[in-house]
């Protein structure tokens, strides 16, 4: 080793065209905060420089703008784009808070089946061209809008409640995803307090049966739902713990942040009583 | 009040209840989702049974069904006729009923042998994952 110490560092290799990493965010089972997770996790991912597009594939059931406040901005959608009626850069929606992230929200007045899987993941390879990042929003279900989404993707990020329902979905959709690419884990909703009660699953409960790498844990607490009211994702609130929780995902999915994923605390008497938002 | 009670004569909590009608869903879920193994299941199952008596391979029904606390195995296999090769000794005798766990020699004199009761569905539970 020690003749190693005299050499000097290896210039890094140039880089050849690096594509970016497509995600999909799924599921499986509707309401378990997919949307919100795509929306966090693609926030703070810009949040660390990246270029990020989100890609709203929940068609029919548009709600990826709302989460991030950007739905007064949107002018066309991804079939607009797929159909040829709208330019790409037209399509996708910059966010003023966050430079490097842009959004291209689903139609909300057309059908999953009007979408076609080919020429969705020529849509999908066409952004990893242009950004570091592709999120895909999947709708819930494993029909065609989940395959769609799922198309272009080298890489998924599992969301689950600690609940019997989603985590049987979740299940169903790890083995439709099977070996096809990386799968993580992120534990949505989880409430601290009812799992030292015995009354809600816990992590490890959830992740024995999944058996995915565990990408984070976000509580189930009232300022998710106060951010969401207002359109503000609380990734970009810089005092909320579950902010932090969503960049320290970001930092994990970078290869930034090596620590492993940690379980929500109870709140506090007192952080109850004076940290509420409004 | 009552949830007090309920407290007290009921102390699992229902984190428990969860994980256990997880385990019970996935598995039936992951029967349901490998037809081929339970086909195959289904043809050794049938070759076993045929060794001894002549079976109605036709009409065999071979099912899985999420009963309370067990996924249970349900065979229904229609036997036409025994088999002469049937009776035939058997490799090893079965092994004698194992002795109850501490007999008084005279409670034993007495007692009724004790069988474990098996139904003729076997349980899957055990072999869950």
């Amino acid at each position: 080793m020690h003749e190693l110490r005299e050499e000097p560092l290896p210039a890094a290799p140039p880089a050849p065209h690096a594509r970016g990493r497509c995600i999909v965010v799924t599921s499986g089972k509707g309401g378990v905060g997919k949307t919100t997770t795509t929306a966090n996790v693609g926030v703070a991912l810009a949040a660390t420089g990246a270029r990020v597009a989100l890609i709203d594939a929940d068609v029919g059931l548009r709600n990826l703008d709302i989460v991030l406040g950007l739905e007064a901005r949107v002018r066309h959608h991804v079939l607009d784009v797929l159909e040829g009626h709208a330019e790409i850069d037209d399509a996708l929606v910059s966010d003023k808070r966050v430079p490097g992230l842009k959004l291209l929200a689903a139609s909300q007045t057309r059908e999953k089946d009007d979408v076609d899987t080919a020429a969705f993941k020529g849509l999908v390879d066409t952004l990893r061209e242009r950004f570091d990042y592709v999120l895909i929003d999947c709708p819930a279900g494993i029909e065609k809008g989940f395959q769609n989404a799922i198309a272009g993707a080298d890489e998924a990020i599992v969301v689950c409640t600690p609940e019997v329902s989603a985590v049987r979905d979740a299940d169903r959709v790890v083995g439709l995803l099977g070996d096809r690419m990386k799968i993580t884990l992120i534990v949505n909703r989880l409430r601290p307090a009812l799992v030292r009660r015995g009354k809600m699953l816990s992590v490890d409960d959830v992740n024995a049966i999944l058996r995915l790498p565990l990408l984070g844990v976000i509580a189930d607490e009232p300022g998710v739902i106060v951010a969401t009211n207002k359109g503000e994702p609380i990734a970009l609130d810089p005092a909320s713990p579950t902010g932090e929780a969503y960049r320290k995902i970001a930092g994990r999915i970078v290869g930034t942040d090596t620590s492993t994923p940690e379980i929500p605390r109870e709140a506090t008497f007192f952080g109850k009583l004076f940290g509420g938002q409004r | 009040m009552l949830e007090f009670f309920k407290r007290i004569f009921n102390p699992q909590p229902s984190s428990v209840t969860a994980r256990e009608r997880l385990r019970l869903v996935l598995l039936s879920d992951h029967l349901a989702l490998a037809p081929d193994v339970v086909e195959s299941l289904k043809a050794d199952l049938i070759a076993v049974i045929s060794k001894y008596v002549d079976v109605d391979a036709d009409h065999c029904d071979v099912t899985f069904e999420q009963q309370d606390s067990v996924v249970a195995m349900l065979a229904n296999i229609p036997i036409l006729g025994m088999k002469p090769a049937a009776r035939a000794p058997r490799p090893a005798p079965p092994a004698p009923e194992p002795p109850l766990p501490d007999p008084s020699p005279a409670s034993a004199a007495t007692a009724k042998p004790r069988r474990h009761r098996r139904k003729a569905s076997g349980h899957a539970a055990p072999a869950a994952g």
